[in-house]
C-alpha cells in the first residue's frame, strides 16, 4: 500500500491555496505578496531539486558519497547556525562546523549502527533523512546556544569581571551565563517532546503513515528520533557553548570580551 | 620586598599612549593614591593589576612574583580591586555578600565580622534582606565594599570607592578602611579619587599617571 500519486499538475492545483495570502496580502497592504511568491517559488525550487539529488544519492551504493553528502549537510546547518547570531567572535564558524558534525555523526552513528541496525550501514534511505532531521534540531540549538552566551557574555561583561575580581575562576565566572545559554538551547527540544501527539503530529511520522506505514511502527520510529534529536541537540549545544567559553574566556581567567564583534 | 611593584608598565588604546614607563612600588601599611585626569587610564592601570586586562609594555609583580607566574584568581583573592561602578547579580545584598565564598580561592570571614561592619556603617539587617537592584548608588558601594574585603585580602584597590556616597557615609567607609588598615601592619591600600581632599586625608603619597608619566621618566 502506498501513497496516491501527486503530479505536477495537482501541485499547480495546490498552488493555487496561496491565493489566499496574497489575496489577504493585497488587501491588508502587508507587503508581503512579492516575499510569499519568491518564498514559494525557492521552496518549490529547492525541493524538486533536492528530489532529484536523493533519487540519485539512494541509487548509488557508495558508502563515499553518502557520507559527502552527509557531511556537505553538517557543513551547511553549522554556517546557517552561525548566521542567525547577532554576534561573532574570531573562530566561531569552525566551532559550530566541528560540533555540529561531531554530535550528528555520532548519534547518527550510535542509533544507525546500534539502535535501528540498518544493513548495509550506510544506506541512504536511512541514513540521509535521520541525519537531516538531527542536523536541522542541532542547528537551532547551536544558534540559541551561541547566541544566549555570547549576549550574556557582553551584557553582563561587570558582573562576570566582578566575580573574577572577587576571586572567581574563569569558570566558576562563567558558569551562570553558560548554563542559562545551554538551557537556552535546549527548551525547543523539551518543548516540542512535551507537547508531540497532543498538540502536535511530527512530519516524519504524519509522513511514514501517508506512506502506507503502519501507524505503530511509524510512531516507534518518531519516538526513537526524539530521543536522538534530543541527544544531538544537547551535544552540539552544550560542545558549542564549552567552545565559545573557550574563546571568551582566556586561561589567565580574564573575559576577552573585545573579540566580540557584531554580525 | 613590596607587595606591588609596577615597572616601566604602559597601556594603548588604539594607537594613543594612555600612560608609558610607569614604576610605582606600594609597600605593606602604605596608603598610595593614583591621580590623573579623567580618561587618563586609573581604572585600566587597576584593572592591570589584577591582570583582568592585560599591559602593552612592562609589568605587575605582586608578592615578588610576576603576574605571568600566579594564578590569578589566587591573586585576586590576595589584591582585591573595587570597580567605581560595582556590579550585582539579582538577589538580596546578603546573597550578594555569600557568592563569593563559594569560590575554590575563598577564605570566609570570622563569625560575627559582617555585623560589626555593619553596624559601623550604621546599617541595619534590613540592608542585608534589601534586593541589589533597589539599591542606590551609595549603598551598592558599600555592599560591593564589604564584598570585596570579607574574604580577607591583603591590599585593596579602591576605584572611586566613595563617589556615590554621601558625606556622613563616605566619613563612615573611610573609617572602615583606616580600621582595617589598622588591624594589620601587612595591609595596604591604593586609591583613585577626583577629590583632592579625599586623596590627602586617605593616602600618604600620590602617584601620577597619564602622558606626563612618559615625560617624567623618559
Amino acid at each position: 500500500m502506498g501513497a496516491i500519486e501527486i503530479g505536477y499538475g495537482q501541485l499547480a492545483l495546490g498552488a493555487l491555496l496561496l491565493a489566499i495570502n496574497i489575496g489577504l496580502s493585497i488587501a491588508l497592504r502587508l507587503g508581503l505578496a512579492r516575499d510569499l511568491v519568491i518564498g514559494a517559488a525557492r521552496m518549490t525550487v529547492q525541493l524538486l531539486l533536492i528530489g532529484l539529488v536523493l533519487e540519485w544519492v539512494f541509487a548509488t551504493e557508495n558508502p563515499a558519497i553518502i557520507v559527502c553528502i552527509a557531511v556537505l549537510m553538517a557543513a551547511l546547518a553549522g554556517r546557517a547556525g552561525v548566521k542567525r547570531t547577532a554576534r561573532r567572535y574570531p573562530g566561531i564558524w569552525w566551532n559550530a562546523l566541528v560540533v555540529i558534525l561531531g554530535a550528528s555523526f555520532l548519534v547518527t552513528g550510535v542509533s544507525v549502527l546500534g539502535v535501528i541496525r540498518v544493513d548495509p550501514w550506510f544506506d541512504p534511505q536511512y541514513l540521509i533523512p535521520l541525519h537531516g532531521m538531527l542536523l536541522g534540531n542541532a542547528l537551532n540549538g547551536i544558534s540559541l546556544g551561541l547566541d544566549r552566551f555570547m549576549e550574556g557574555c557582553a551584557k553582563d561583561r561587570a558582573l562576570i569581571e566582578t566575580r573574577l575580581a572577587l576571586g572567581a575562576t574563569r569558570w566558576e565566572a562563567a558558569r551562570p551565563v553558560a548554563t542559562e545559554a545551554l538551557r537556552t538551547g535546549m527548551i525547543p527540544v523539551v518543548n516540542s517532546m512535551m507537547i508531540m501527539g497532543l498538540v502536535s503530529l511530527p512530519g516524519m511520522m504524519t509522513g511514514q503513515i501517508l506512506a502506507g506505514a503502519d501507524p505503530a511502527q511509524a510512531v516507534r520510529y518518531q519516538v526513537l528520533i526524539m530521543f536522538m534529536i534530543a541527544s544531538c541537540v544537547a551535544l552540539a549545544t552544550g560542545g558549542v557553548v564549552a567552545l565559545a567559553y573557550r574563546a571568551l574566556f582566556s586561561p589567565r581567567h580574564q573575559l576577552r570580551s573585545e573579540k566580540l564583534r557584531g554580525a | 620586598m613590596p607587595l606591588l611593584a609596577v615597572r616601566d608598565a604602559g597601556r594603548r588604546v588604539s594607537d594613543r599612549w594612555l600612560w608609558r614607563r610607569l614604576s610605582f612600588e606600594v609597600r605593606e601599611g602604605e596608603r598610595v593614591g593614583v591621580s590623573g585626569p579623567s580618561g587618563s587610564g586609573k581604572s585600566l592601570l587597576l584593572r592591570a593589576i589584577i591582570g583582568l586586562d592585560d599591559l602593552d609594555e612592562g609589568e605587575v609583580i605582586v608578592a615578588g612574583k610576576p603576574l605571568r607566574e600566579w594564578h590569578l584568581p589566587d591573586l585576586r583573592s590576595r589584591v582585591r580591586y573595587i570597580p567605581q561602578t560595582p556590579a550585582f547579580a539579582d538577589g538580596t545584598v546578603r546573597e550578594a555578600l555569600a557568592a563569593p565564598l563559594g569560590y575554590a580561592t575563598a577564605v570566609p570571614p570570622p563569625a560575627g565580622w559582617l555585623a560589626e561592619r555593619l553596624e559601623r556603617l550604621g546599617r541595619g539587617a534590613d540592608f542585608l534582606g534589601a534586593r541589589t537592584e533597589t539599591l542606590s548608588g551609595g549603598e551598592r558601594q558599600i555592599a560591593a565594599l564589604l564584598r570585596a574585603m570579607q574574604t580577607g585580602p591583603q591590599l585593596l584597590l579602591l576605584d572611586e570607592a566613595t563617589a556615590s556616597l554621601d558625606p556622613d557615609a563616605t566619613d563612615a567607609a573611610e573609617s572602615l578602611l583606616a580600621d582595617w588598615l589598622a588591624e594589620d601592619a601587612s595591609r595596604a591600600v591604593v586609591w583613585t579619587s577626583h577629590s583632592r581632599d579625599q586623596r590627602s586625608r586617605v593616602t600618604d603619597r600620590e602617584v601620577e599617571i597619564g602622558p606626563a608619566a612618559e615625560t617624567a621618566s623618559a
